[in-house]
């Protein structure tokens, strides 16, 4: 079975949050918008949004890292959030294992929300359905658009490239590979949901620089004749 | 509900898809913009466009909410007679009134004195237009905003490797090992410069980030090193101290490309003392650096001329003459500067270990030496050396405002430059490259005009307003040495000013110094908010009358695309379009999106029809321009030369017959012809054809090194983009500079600074870098104020745009003080608490964040995120304005009188840099019973006559649906 | 958890509806047993009116918390999976045997049906009450599992948020029969309000577990799971929006710790000494208006433990909506 899936690469991600808006303008337009924004010019803006990129601080001063981490509906493979949905508004497609909301069959009690440990959706305060992310199924499913169009949003728009996309149970997918290679994990794995997406950790490039590689036969301040011999006695004067 | 399977995005309206450029910011990525029914249901990266290849930023993806904002002006307005200025009670007119307004009032002024015309844009893109509409008018009074962002990145650079970061040039860093990015800007060249880390970083490559504050980019770096603000000049000179006392620069370098071996005279009672040694010869007079110099040969042990085949010159020494004149390598000079600079030394300033400094030093002189990346391209150098292929030393920089926005920058810049140049990295694979129309000679050839006397009613400016001086002569002063512009660049108290100051014009034309001026037009320039510095009193001065009733700035004209906070202080504005309804030429004229392989230029193309009456500026201008019957828009008879911008864009030529115009691509009348070409009345179509840009790829010989690269140079000479094919000799030691100074020091035979300026010009005017601390800590109590302030640019805002964005206030409605738990714990308060933040000119009251990502003696908030109530379409209670602040309201214009004089810009003393970082400050708790609210406030502006109406509690876009409810 | 007012109401009012139909049936069991003076069918049938009006009142209270009431009717759909659709077939069918117990005593059907044994004789009455009681109880269960059986929520994810439901439900049922008992002056009041006080000690002991099991609760997840980062010093800066989403309106309370502890100390007195006290009282002076001051006194605070229930659950998706930057 086909598990469609986002592999977000940390070692990458600056948190532009291009991701966050391409996100939005698709979609708003789209099958699964649109995407509300309350008080959108007045105080505490408050829209709904599939994804969001937050910001985290690691350890202390000097050594400090800032991680950026986009967060959007994991797509689990065991999610939690469908079984407890009265309606059956919420379901997990079976063709590609994109979780979604029927916003027609949608009474909007929220508990699939609280059945979701990410946080991943959002109720739209003005429809009153619960909303989320699609992983763009109106774009990875139209045969109108070209290939290199047939993916998410977000993960066309990244300028890091740092979203990757593919079937996470195809083992020779660019995502299946990323995930192995590169230490792709998944998110609160104690709760048993099988997210489908993985996150790619943080990898520092550090060099070592040796001793030895800081004096060399062609420095040029040979060139110049800036040897600090002047002359003075060494053992090659006394000794056999 | 559809089966999104079965769903087809036509279903509910038509769609198409029109390709023109992105101006959410200033990195011009190429865009496809969807529009469902005529509203525009999606922007994405175009996949084929050079510059971004299908990627989108943040803002980019949110141009829908720009489109649409209810903050657009729609309408001319005239500030209603008896309403006072600033209170926005406006009345709207008609254009025709609006131009007969202008003309009328230009027209006198032209005729009468055209300086007391003064048009400042806050778009630099635009300034072939812009530039050219004031040389024609006649004024001085003309510059864009890099002055205040970031000259002295362009002129550190360009008078050093003969181009610069971002749009002239930038890291290699497809190939590079090494990159060291140094207190950027994440807002410049934004998506290449993201997409290039990323595969850096993918690569292997390692990644070092130098700046007080881990945000943006350096989050991502593989190792943070944080650096007190304002002390990048010392780190980079104990780096160059610990690369050459190790050996580790790249000697061959140095001595072929650039004028380390030449030798200076070093004899300081000569009136040409620091100058270069001259042989005599014959010399044809042009802006290049003439080749009349020497070497001293290693061998031969006597003088001889520069590059002479099969010369091997001494870098360092000490060597006589046969006339007896003492001299010394410029190398050597460099290297007796920088002994002083030791690792430990610059520990004690700028807050890195010793052992770190000296650490980077070797990683980048490792790396540069041991990891020499050799392509196989042939190319010729100026003195007809063939080389097989072109070498390069992975070692990549990049820096922009965190270096630029000190009083120190210019020579931080300048070691910044001289440490690349020393690591062997300029246009080289893996280190510097340069975008076409650069390198340019140093400095390049225009200049601005030399006196008073270039201004003349009814008469062209005789020069170009802005230029690169290069040497006293260059300078734009009367004959006391006093300024002739407004913002008195040029003059001896920045004379290389290259980008004007436009930071000062407001205060100087309040207090009419050097004169009063009349009408000042401000293009997409929020000087009434975050694009002054102590926007407090410039709020006050905009409105400040003479005690006969006259303001003292008499006609402010605004032109901008949304009621931003400037337009409240307007006696015309003029509502500009949006970038999706208006033609635009990134022009070669200008600063265009070049990449490394070759010069790149693009347009826009309209995609929407404009809102309301809006008009592109453009159009405005050449109006106005044909009105006033300037030269360059009128035919001899004096009629009207060009219908309109597209028309303007395709027809004109910098002068008749040079066929060089704005647009660089298929020129010639059949379209057949690049950069150089008869105006080809179809260029428009072709661009429409092409994606909206134009790509000139070189041939890859032509591709490196071309400083001194003869076929690139003689092509680029061919081609119009430069006027001499003579070699780019990269300036280590600047006698640019040293004329500057001997002028100083009364040992120029020419013009000389007023005495009040002659120890600022000797100081600040030494060819070779040094660091002092900048300008403003030293004439203020610093102890009183031990934190540095500095501001970021959040990626999903640029400058003070996006506040009326829907979607991207969302991200960013409003902003804390980042600051160092330490200093909380200091002070008594808490993370989330509300604090004073003083500097010596003002405070400000916000919410602070503690943050383990900033060096302890920095605090810092997001750039321009604060506005004043009511202002772009916002409403009166918005987050901006009762939780967002500004830090400007602590930032001087000037710095405190002192001896060099009264009111000179808080500014760097060689280029007129803005030193908006410079600022220091102290923060203390706010008390328990203030309101919580930011301070200052400010009377809510109201809506404006044709912004449309507020928006109400929900808002739900839905292409072809949203328009129509 | 943001403490949900339609969801308070509604728990509360059906599990005083739910109580008070227990109790009516325990009281009718009683008589058939001779432990009782048998009552009146008036008896019944009022205390069925009110309970069926509680469970009305809290069903009404149940549509406040949709976003698209309208479509209330599809909620029954996923009964094989979701608790919360259990609970909306379960619901009506409570209702509708509540309704027919009162209707069938208001008719006086008691005309023996058959007889079990030599004494019993089972009537219409007698047949729903206990098919009412044993849906109620299923109700109770039901409810209760639709916070109990939301594992993330570890606050509830325990089987003492179904006791907690249940003998809340009953005493505060209990109570208002007592009440009920006592305004109409039927000697029944020591009864129920016996039976009311035990079931509220339970209900204390079982709270009070509760209680104790969250105080010690360790959390499943912390930020270094919530983002993959192992690390002690991690820290949110910022959670991608400034001015607030739903994320964080619907699963944080907003209110202080102190207040925290105040509903706490609110409710612990409310619910359980002063109700006993009130009956206590009630018994001594004979009272007739003591024990409805126990029930409203025991429903306010059973509001209050309500709240407090929602506002001590801490939902892990909380870990990535730490600050506003």
């Amino acid at each position: 079975m086909t598990q469609l899936a986002l592999v977000i690469d940390l070692n990458v991600c600056v948190g532009c949050h291009a991701c966050v808006t391409s996100c939005k303008e698709w979609n708003t337009s789209g099958w699964a918008g649109p995407m509300v924004d309350g008080n959108p010019y007045d105080e505490s803006p408050t829209g709904t949004f599939f994804n969001r990129v937050q910001t985290f601080e690691i350890g202390t001063y000097p050594n400090t890292e800032t991680v950026h981490f986009p967060k959007s509906c994991l797509h689990c493979e065991d999610p939690p959030c469908v079984p407890v949905c009265p309606t059956g508004a919420s379901y997990k497609r079976s063709d590609n294992g994109i979780v979604l909301v029927d916003y027609d069959k949608c009474i909007g009690c929220k508990y699939c929300s609280w059945a979701c440990p990410y946080g991943a959706r959002e109720l739209d305060e003005a429809q009153k359905v619960m909303k989320k992310c699609t992983l763009c199924v109106d774009r990875v499913t139209d045969p109108k658009l070209s290939e290199r169009d047939r993916k998410p949003a977000c993960v066309l728009a990244c300028p890091t490239n740092a979203r990757l996309y593919g079937d996470v149970h195809d083992p020779d997918s660019e995502v299946s590979v990323a995930i192995r290679e590169r230490g792709g994990y998944q998110l609160m794995p104690e709760w048993g949901t099988k997210p489908a997406n993985h996150y790619l950790p943080r990898r520092p490039t550090r060099m070592h620089i040796d001793q030895d590689e800081l004096t060399r036969v062609d420095n040029p301040l040979r060139k110049e004749d800036l040897t600090t011999y002047t002359g003075e006695e060494t053992l090659d004067d006394v000794a056999w | 509900m559809q089966d999104p399977v079965t769903y087809s995005d036509g279903q509910i309206g038509r769609v198409e898809v029109k390709e023109t450029t992105c101006y959410m910011c200033a990195c011009r990525c190429g865009i496809r913009v969807h529009l469902r029914d005529g509203e525009v249901r999606y922007i994405d990266g175009n996949p084929k466009h050079p510059l971004n290849k299908g990627v989108i930023c943040a803002k980019g993806s949110s141009g829908i909410m720009k489109q649409y904002s209810p903050g657009r002006l729609t309408r001319p307005l005239r500030r209603k007679p008896g309403a006072e200025r600033g209170v926005s009670e406006f009345e709207a007119i008609s254009w025709d009134e609006a131009l007969e307004m202008l003309q009328e009032r230009l027209a006198k002024l032209r005729a009468e004195d055209p300086k007391k015309f003064a048009l400042f844009t806050g778009r630099d893109q635009m300034q072939a237009l812009t530039g050219l509409f004031a040389k024609q008018f006649g004024t001085p009074n003309y510059a864009a905003h890099g002055g205040f962002c970031s000259v002295n990145m362009a002129a550190g650079l360009i008078y050093t490797v003969g181009g610069s970061f971002w749009e002239f040039g930038g890291p290699d860093l497809d190939r590079a090992k090494l990159f060291v990015m140094m207190g950027t800007a994440e807002d410049h060249h934004s998506n290449p410069l993201k997409m290039a880390i990323s595969a850096l970083k993918r690569r292997g490559g390692r990644f070092v980030s130098i700046n007080p504050i881990r945000t943006g980019y350096s989050a991502i770096a593989d190792e943070w090193v944080p650096i007190k603000p304002g002390t990048d000049g010392a780190f980079l000179l104990a780096v160059i101290h610990e690369i050459i006392k190790q050996g580790l620069f790249d000697r061959e370098f140095l001595v072929q490309y650039t004028n380390a071996a030449e030798l200076v005279v070093e004899d300081p009672e000569r009136p040409d003392h620091g100058l270069f040694y001259r042989a005599e010869m014959h010399v044809e007079e042009g802006c290049f650096d003439p080749q009349n110099k020497l070497w001293w040969e290693r061998e031969l042990k006597r003088p001889i001329s520069t590059h002479t085949p099969g010369a091997d010159p001494r870098l360092m020494g000490q060597y006589e003459l046969d006339d007896g004149t003492p001299v010394k390598p410029a190398f050597q000079l460099l290297k007796e500067r920088v002994e002083q600079y030791t690792p430990e030394w610059a520990a004690a300033i700028t807050g890195i270990p010793a052992e770190t400094i000296r650490r980077l030093a070797h990683e980048m002189g490792v790396t540069a030496r041991d990891q020499k990346i050799e392509l196989p391209v042939k190319w010729t150098d100026c003195w007809d050396n063939e080389h097989e292929s072109v070498t390069g030393n992975p070692v990549a920089f990049h820096a922009m405002r965190g270096l630029a926005a000190h009083s120190n920058g210019f020579h931080a810049i300048r070691a910044l430059g001289i440490l690349m140049t020393l690591l062997g990295t300029i246009d080289r694979p893996g280190g510097f490259r340069h975008k076409a129309p650069y390198p340019r000679p140093i400095p390049p050839c225009p200049k601005p005009p030399h006196g008073p006397e270039a201004v003349q009613p009814n008469t062209p400016l005789d020069g170009l307003p802005l230029g690169w001086p290069a040497k006293p002569e260059d300078l734009f002063v009367d004959d006391e040495g006093e300024a002739v512009r407004i913002d008195k660049a040029f003059s001896w108290e920045y004379p290389l000013s290259v980008h004007g100051l436009m930071h000062n014009v407001i205060t100087n034309a309040w207090r009419g110094d050097p004169y009063p001026i009349d009408t000042l037009f401000l293009f997409m320039a929020n000087m009434a908010w975050n694009s002054t510095m102590n926007t407090g009193e410039v709020r006050k001065m905009l409105v400040d009358k003479h005690p006969n009733g006259d303001y003292k700035i008499p006609f402010l004209v605004v032109c901008d695309t949304f009621a931003s906070e400037t337009v409240a202080f307007a006696d015309l504005v003029l509502p500009d379009t949006s970038y999706l309804e208006r033609h635009d030429a990134l022009s070669m004229l200008d600063r265009p999106i070049s990449e490394y392989d070759g010069p790149v230029d693009s347009v826009r193309i309209p995609v929407l029809p404009p809102k309301g009456e809006c008009r592109p500026f453009q159009d405005v201008l050449i109006e106005l321009g044909s009105r006033l019957k300037l030269p360059a828009f009128v035919k001899g008879d004096g009629s009207r030369k060009y219908r309109d911008y597209p028309d303007f864009i395709v027809n004109f030529e910098t002068s008749p017959g040079s066929g060089i115009g704005f647009l660089a691509g298929w020129r010639g009348t059949s379209g057949d012809k690049v950069l150089k070409g008869e105006p080809n009345p179809k260029q428009w179509e072709m661009y429409a054809q092409n994606g909206c840009v134009f790509h000139h790829e070189l041939p890859r010989s032509y591709q490196y090194m071309r400083n001194w690269n003869k076929g690139y140079l003689h092509w680029a000479r061919a081609h119009g983009m430069i006027r001499y094919a003579e070699p780019i000799t990269l300036h280590l030691y600047s006698e640019v500079l040293q004329k500057f100074r001997l002028a100083a020091q009364g040992k120029w035979p020419g013009r000389t600074p007023p005495e009040r300026l002659r120890q600022r010009v000797e100081t600040y005017f030494d060819p070779l870098p040094f660091y002092y601390d900048p300008l403003e800590s030293q004439l203020i109590d610093a102890r009183r104020y031990p934190l540095n302030a500095l501001t970021q640019r959040p990626m999903a805002m640029y400058h003070s745009w996006d506040s009326q964005n829907a979607w991207l206030r969302q991200i960013h409605s409003h902003n804390y003080l980042f600051l160092s738990p330490s200093v909380g714990v200091e002070q008594g308060f808490a993370d989330g608490d509300w604090v004073w933040v003083e500097s010596p000119h003002g405070r400000v009251r916000c919410m602070c964040r503690f943050s383990e990502a900033v060096e302890p003696g920095t605090v810092w908030t997001w750039n321009a995120i604060g506005k004043a109530a009511g202002a772009w379409g916002l409403g009166a209670k918005a987050d901006e304005s009762t939780k967002g602040f500004l830090l400007n309201h602590l930032i001087a214009e000037e710095l405190p009188p002192h001896e060099a004089g009264e009111h000179l810009s808080n500014a760097d003393p060689v280029t007129g840099q803005a030193a908006w970082f410079d600022v220091r400050v102290r923060v203390y708790r706010a008390e328990p019973k203030e309101p919580g609210v930011t301070s200052p406030q400010f009377q809510p502006m109201p809506r404006l006559p044709g912004q449309e109406k507020r928006r109400g509690r929900w808002q739900a876009y839905m292409a072809g649906v949203f328009g129509k409810r | 958890m943001h403490p949900a007012f339609s969801v308070i109401f509604l728990t509360t009012l059906i599990g005083a509806g739910q109580g008070l139909f227990l109790a009516m049936v325990t009281g009718q069991l009683y008589a058939i047993a001779r432990f009782l003076p048998a009552q009146e069918d008036q008896f019944y049938a009022v205390g069925s009116l009110v309970a069926l009006c509680l469970l009305a009142a809290g069903l009404a209270a149940s549509f406040f918390h949709l976003g698209r009431p309208e479509r209330a009717w599809r909620a029954a759909a996923m009964w094989r999976s979701s608790w919360l659709s259990r609970e909306v077939i379960v619901l009506p069918i409570v209702m509708v045997l509540v309704l027919a117990y009162g209707v069938a005593h208001w008719m006086e059907w008691t005309r023996p049906l058959f007889r079990v044994g030599e004494s019993l004789q089972v009537d219409v009455t007698l047949l729903l009450g206990l098919v009412g009681t044993l849906a109620s109880l299923v109700l109770f269960v039901c409810t209760a599992m639709i916070y109990a059986a939301v594992k993330f929520l570890e606050e509830w994810h325990t089987p003492l948020t179904v006791s907690n439901f249940i003998f809340f439900g009953a005493a505060s049922g209990f109570m208002l029969a007592a009440a009920y008992s006592a305004y109409i002056g039927n000697p029944l009041v020591t009864f129920f309000g016996t039976w009311a006080v035990i079931l509220t000690l339970v209900g204390l002991i079982s709270r009070l577990m509760h209680l104790l099991r969250n105080a010690r609760l360790k959390p499943n997840s912390n930020v270094q799971t919530a983002i993959g980062v192992r690390h002690s010093a991690l820290v949110q800066k910022a959670q991608g929006a400034t001015g607030g989403s739903f994320n964080t309106r619907e699963f944080f309370h907003g209110q202080s710790d102190k207040t925290l502890g105040w509903v706490r100390i609110f409710y612990l007195l409310m619910v359980f000494p002063l109700p006993i006290l009130l009956i206590g009282a009630a018994y001594a002076s004979e009272s007739p208006t003591l024990p409805i001051a126990a029930f409203a006194i025991q429903y306010l605070g059973l509001l209050a433990e309500r709240w407090s229930f929602f506002a001590e659950a801490r939902h892990p998706q909380n870990l990535y909506y730490q600050s506003v930057a």
